[in-house]
């Protein structure tokens, strides 16, 4: 079954989506959407260290990842959020990666398969690497999930609780790094956040725990997956795009449904 | 034992020292009141008590296995977290429905428990906030201008609620106000803030203090009368009712 590579795409579209839906609200919750965006990024100078130094996409993105994690969070400290380093960084992380991509494997390399993801020639490994990361996503949320929630409420309170709330910003970083580097296969680095955003956003006119929250937002994710990849298969469009064209549709439905119903 | 013990605290933001030199401890059951003018430090000094806030010098000692239970000044609710009240109960450890409702009913709020947080009143969202702190059989209630924006009636019942709750539990009461009158009556000790320790002790010998009149005297004639006001004049009618709850 594995050896037909729609199988294959569904499962790794459905593997990505579930790990990104899953952290999503955490996402939502922290305000940290542009951060997402800036780990993303830098995920093309991830690909062009991978490149170069001959290891795995998936270290070179982790690491690049969390590289621009540290940067950010050692130029803001201070400050809640902001706008401007993020902005800074994000992009730069971007141009630098296109400019490394182009001088470490030349016009070879089809960049674009990195920005929009290339989910129809997953491998048996891409798999495996893709579940695992959701195995782990799963099983850090469940360990972590009150001390998490807790954090996300109140700092203080977390403190008081006897919670280490930079040991669980940490783990939601290293987190994050690991559902960018696998998502950049799925649906590339310019559109992963979308798919840690949208299904968390759709969630949260319907419910009112955050457990519920995530509940949905997985459901948000694994539909989007589905149906997008049906979708390109029928209209015969890139299959990333897709994917998040699906997860924006769904958006429009829920916003729509929940001002019907007056929520 | 004391609950908590502070030796030489030191807290400095930037280039500004907000607290310097401050000893103080909190023993079992006691009702300890921290007041002082903004930007005296108080909120900090809890935060430090609290294990929140690392001082920049000095110690925070706290008992063995110390409960702590912590009424932040307020929540800064993201709309993007759902969250009932009931839910809300179970932060940071799942609690039993039993355990939910009656200290949501000890507070007052028992109905409210399938309401979201979002669209409380502030003196809901006090008590909810309260009952949370409740739910760890917390040694210690630690609560930050717990009746900022309550009127003068919400204010008073909510002290009463303390009080009773103290009665009830033997847990020490800490707590930061400016708002003199009410919290002082109902405190066993109060502890007058500015930058340092300026003066501690009973209500009654921290109201008679030199340092805290030169600190409240001037500036808020109004809270300072009105507390002289209810104590020293038992026959005033139109404060009869206030009079007798503070004793």
């Amino acid at each position: 079954m594995l050896n037909d590579f729609l199988v294959r795409a569904g499962l790794a579209g459905l593997g990505v989506s579930l790990a990104a839906g899953a952290l999503g609200p955490f996402v939502v919750w922290r305000r940290m959407a542009y951060f997402g965006d800036a780990m993303a990024h830098a995920a093309i100078l991830g690909v062009a260290l991978s490149l170069g130094f001959e290891i795995s996409i998936f270290v070179g993105v982790f690491f690049a990842a969390l590289l621009v994690a540290a940067l950010f969070l050692t130029l803001t400290r201070r400050a809640q959020t902001s706008d401007s380093a993020l902005g800074v960084i994000a992009h730069s992380a971007l141009a630098f990666g296109l400019v490394a991509v182009a001088m470490s494997a030349g016009p070879r390399v089809n960049v674009e398969s990195y920005l929009f993801g290339d989910i129809l020639t997953v491998s048996r490994g891409d798999l495996a690497l893709i579940w695992s990361v959701a195995a782990v996503v799963a099983a850090w949320l469940v360990w972590r999930w009150q001390a998490l929630v807790t954090w996300v409420l109140s700092p203080d309170l977390a403190e008081t609780s006897g919670y280490n709330t930079r040991a669980e910003e940490l783990g939601l970083i290293l987190a994050l790094a690991l559902v960018v580097a696998v998502g950049i296969k799925a649906v590339g680095a310019l559109l992963i956040t979308a798919l840690l955003i949208i299904p968390a956003a759709s969630a949260r006119p319907h419910v009112k725990t955050p457990e519920a929250m995530i509940a949905l937002s997985l459901g948000f994710g694994a539909l989007a997956a589905v149906a997008g990849l049906q979708g390109a298969l029928w209209l015969d469009t890139p299959a990333g795009p897709s994917i998040v064209c699906a997860a924006a549709l769904a958006f429009a439905a829920s916003t729509l449904f929940a001002k019907l119903r007056g929520r | 034992m004391s609950l908590i013990e502070a030796r030489g605290l030191a807290k400095r933001f930037g280039s500004e020292t907000v607290l310097h030199g401050v000893n103080l401890s909190v023993e079992r059951g006691e009702i300890v009141t921290i007041v002082g003018p903004n930007g005296s430090g108080k909120s900090t000094l809890l935060r430090m008590l609290a294990g929140v806030l690392q001082p920049d010098s000095g110690v925070v000692v706290h008992a063995k296995g110390l409960k702590i239970g912590y009424v932040p000044q307020k929540l800064a609710l993201e709309a993007s977290l759902p969250m009932t009240v009931r839910r809300f109960l179970d932060v940071p450890k799942r609690v039993s429905e039993a355990d939910a409702q009656a200290a949501l009913a000890r507070v007052g709020v028992a109905a409210l428990a399938k309401r979201s947080l979002e669209g409380l009143s502030g003196g809901q969202m006090q008590r909810v906030l309260l009952a949370r702190a409740l739910m760890v059989q917390p040694d210690v209630l630690m609560l930050d201008e717990p009746t900022q924006g309550l009127d003068q009636q919400g204010q008073a019942d909510f002290y009463r609620l303390i009080e009773e709750l103290r009665a009830e539990i033997g847990c020490a009461v800490l707590m930061v106000s400016h708002e003199l009158h009410v919290v002082m009556s109902a405190s066993d000790r109060v502890i007058c803030l500015n930058g340092h320790i300026c003066c501690e002790g009973t209500p009654e010998i921290v109201r008679n203090a030199p340092e805290y009149r030169r600190l409240f005297g001037t500036g808020t004639q109004g809270a300072l009368a009105l507390y002289r006001h209810e104590h020293d004049h038992v026959h005033d009618e139109s404060c009869a009712h206030e009079h007798e709850e503070s004793h």
